[in-house]
C-alpha cells in the first residue's frame, strides 16, 4: 500500500447532534486512487462522517485534512471545487428537475459544464440518456442511484464519497452499481464508500474500516476484514459456528 | 359586453400587479419554506420610496416617463438593499428555528415597516400625481384602455418573462431551482446556498418595489397600512397558483385580478373581498397545492 502523500486524513474527529455524540474520535486515511470502505450497523456514524468530510456538519473537534486544506473549516459549497464530491445517503436527487439539468447542476462548481464528461457518465450508465429528459422524481430507486454518482462525478472530482449506494435496490442493481463504482475507481478517482452491505463494500474496496457506534473498531486490508471471524459474525451474517454444535 | 372587456382590462392590470408582488412570496416560500408576511409592507415601502424619489427628479427631466423609469431603478435598488438587510437581521438567525419563528419574525418586521412609513411620512394618504403618466386613453368600441394600463401590462410582461428565462435558462437559475428541492443537496453540488437565498430576496424585492410603485401609478392614494391588503392578496394570488412555483404566481396573480374586478364589475366592489376569500377557502378545500402546485413525488 502507499505509504506517503495521504489523500485524505481524519484525526480524532468528533462530532455530536446536541447531546448526543455520533462520532467519538475517529482516526482514517484515504490514499490516492484507493476504494475504501466503512462498513457498520444502523446508527453507527457512518452517514455523519461522509457529511462532516463535505461540511454540511460541523465537527466539535478534530481534523480532516485533505492536501493541506483543513475541510473541517471550510464551507460545504468550498469543498466540491477541491475535488471532493459526494453521493449523499438517500440519493436527494433534483425531483422536480430533468436528470440532464440534474448532471447539469452536478457541474455547478465547473463554472462551465464539460460535456465530454456528460457523455461519459451516460456510457457508465446508459439508462441516464435515455431517460435524459425526464424528471429525475419519476426514475426509479436504481436510476436515481445512477443519477446521484453521475451527478457527482460531473464535477471532475479526485475524491468520491459514497454513502450507501447499495441502499433499497434490488441485488442485480447492486451489482451493476458497483461495476460502475470500480469502473470509476479505474480512472483515478479515489473511492471513499459508506455501506451497510458490508460483503459487497469490502469485496470492492482496497481497504476497510468498521464502525461501531462513533468508534472504529476494525481496520485493515478488505481481504482480511472478509476473513476476519468476528467481521462474518457481525456483519456478514455467518453464524457462530460453536453455536451450532 | 362592455362591462365584460372593460373588466378584464382592469382585471389584468391589477392581476399583474398581484403576480408581480406574490413572486416575492413564492419564491422564498420555495427556498426557505415560509411566509414573508413582511413582504405587503416592503412593497407599500416602495410605493412612498417611489413617489418621494419622482418628486425629487422629475423637475430635471423633461419627460415624465424618463423621471418614472429613473425613480423605479433608484427605488429598486433601495429596496433590493432594504431586502437583503430583512433577510439578513430578521430572517437568517432563525435559519435553523422552526418555521414558525421565522413567520412571527417576519409579522414583526412587517410591523417595523408599516410604522417606520407612519414615521417618516406620516399617518395621511399621499398621492401619486394625475399627470405622472400622460392622460391618454383608447377607446374598444365602449370600453377604454389607458396608457399607464398599457404600460404596467407591458412592464409587467417583460419583467416575469426576464424572470423565467432567469430561473430556468440559466446557471443562477438551475441554481436557484436546486436550493429549493434541497439545501444540502445544493450544497453538496457547490451552490453557495446564502447566496443564492440573497438574490432570491433582492429578486422579490425588485419585483415588490415594482408592484409597489404600479399600484400608487395606477390607484394614486397610498396609505402606510396599504401593505396588509395588497401583501394579503397577493399572498392569496400565490397560494392559488401553488405556493412555491414561479408560474402558478404569475398565473395565480392574473386569475386573482380577473376574478376580483368581474366580482366587482359584475356583483358589488365591497363583496370583492369577501369573495377573494371564499375563492381561496374553496382552492384550499379541492386543489390545496393550487393551480400548478402538483409536484413530482420524490422516490425514496
Amino acid at each position: 500500500m502507499k505509504t506517503k502523500d495521504v489523500l485524505l486524513e481524519i484525526k480524532d474527529l468528533k462530532v455530536s447532534y446536541g447531546h448526543i455524540s455520533a462520532l467519538k474520535g475517529i482516526s482514517l486515511k484515504v490514499y490516492p486512487s484507493e476504494i475504501v470502505a466503512i462498513i457498520g450497523s444502523n446508527g453507527a456514524g457512518k452517514t455523519t462522517t461522509l457529511r462532516t468530510i463535505s461540511g454540511l456538519i460541523k465537527a466539535q473537534s478534530g481534523e480532516i485534512n485533505y492536501r493541506g486544506h483543513e475541510l473541517t473549516k471550510i464551507p460545504a459549497h468550498k469543498i466540491v471545487p477541491l475535488g471532493i464530491s459526494q453521493s449523499p445517503e438517500g440519493r436527494l436527487v433534483f425531483g422536480t428537475i430533468t436528470v440532464e439539468n440534474n448532471l447539469k447542476l452536478g457541474a455547478y462548481s465547473l463554472k462551465k459544464i464539460d460535456y465530454a464528461r456528460m457523455e461519459w457518465v451516460y456510457e457508465l450508465f446508459p439508462r441516464l440518456k435515455e431517460r435524459k429528459n425526464q424528471l429525475a422524481g419519476t426514475l426509479s430507486g436504481g436510476e436515481q442511484q445512477m443519477l446521484a454518482i453521475g451527478r457527482s462525478l460531473m464535477c471532475n472530482p479526485e475524491m468520491l464519497l459514497l454513502d450507501e449506494p447499495s441502499l433499497g435496490l434490488a441485488p442485480i442493481l447492486v451489482k451493476l452499481i458497483f461495476k460502475a463504482i470500480k469502473e470509476i475507481s479505474k480512472q483515478g478517482v479515489t473511492v471513499l464508500i459508506v455501506e451497510q452491505n458490508a460483503r459487497a463494500a469490502l469485496r470492492l474496496s482496497d481497504r476497510g474500516y468498521v464502525l461501531e457506534v462513533g468508534n472504529i473498531v476494525e481496520y485493515g486490508n478488505s481481504e482480511e476484514l472478509l476473513k476476519s471471524k468476528k467481521i462474518q459474525e457481525a456483519y456478514l451474517g455467518k453464524k457462530k459456528q460453536n453455536q451450532l454444535i | 359586453m362592455y362591462i365584460f372587456i372593460q373588466q378584464v382590462i382592469n382585471g389584468l392590470t391589477i392581476g399583474s400587479i398581484f403576480a408581480l408582488i406574490a413572486l416575492g412570496y413564492t419564491m422564498v416560500y420555495g427556498t426557505m419554506k415560509f411566509i414573508n408576511f413582511a413582504h405587503g409592507d416592503l412593497v407599500a415601502l416602495s410605493a412612498f420610496v417611489g413617489l418621494t424619489i419622482y418628486t425629487t427628479v422629475v423637475s430635471s427631466f423633461s419627460n415624465s416617463i424618463i423621471a418614472i423609469l429613473i425613480s423605479l431603478i433608484i427605488t429598486i435598488v433601495i429596496i433590493s438593499i432594504i431586502g437583503y438587510l430583512l433577510e439578513r437581521i430578521a430572517y437568517r438567525p432563525l435559519r435553523k428555528a422552526p418555521r414558525l419563528s421565522a413567520v412571527v419574525s417576519a409579522l414583526g418586521a412587517g410591523m417595523v415597516f408599516q410604522n417606520a412609513i407612519m414615521l417618516i411620512w406620516g399617518p395621511n394618504p399621499h398621492y401619486y400625481p394625475a399627470d405622472i403618466i400622460p392622460n391618454k386613453i383608447w377607446h374598444f368600441g365602449d370600453s377604454v384602455i389607458s396608457l399607464i394600463q398599457i404600460l404596467i401590462l407591458l412592464l409587467s410582461f417583460f419583467i416575469m418573462i426576464g424572470l423565467y428565462i432567469l430561473v430556468n435558462k440559466t446557471r443562477t437559475g438551475r441554481a436557484i431551482r436546486a436550493a429549493a428541492i434541497n439545501q444540502d443537496a445544493a450544497r453538496l453540488m457547490g451552490i453557495n446556498v446564502d447566496a443564492i437565498i440573497v438574490i432570491i430576496f433582492a429578486l422579490g424585492s425588485t419585483l415588490g418595489a415594482v408592484g409597489g410603485m404600479f399600484l400608487g401609478m395606477f390607484y394614486r392614494g397610498i396609505t402606510f397600512n396599504m401593505g396588509w391588503n395588497y401583501g394579503i392578496s397577493a399572498f392569496v394570488a400565490a397560494i392559488i397558483g401553488g405556493i412555491g412555483n414561479i408560474p402558478g404566481a404569475m398565473l395565480g396573480g392574473i386569475f386573482l385580478g380577473l376574478f376580483n374586478s368581474l366580482i366587482a364589475g359584475y356583483i358589488s366592489s365591497t363583496w370583492a373581498d369577501a369573495f377573494t376569500y371564499i375563492l381561496l377557502i374553496l382552492i384550499l378545500i379541492f386543489k390545496p397545492t393550487g393551480i400548478l402546485g402538483e409536484r413530482v413525488a420524490e422516490k425514496v
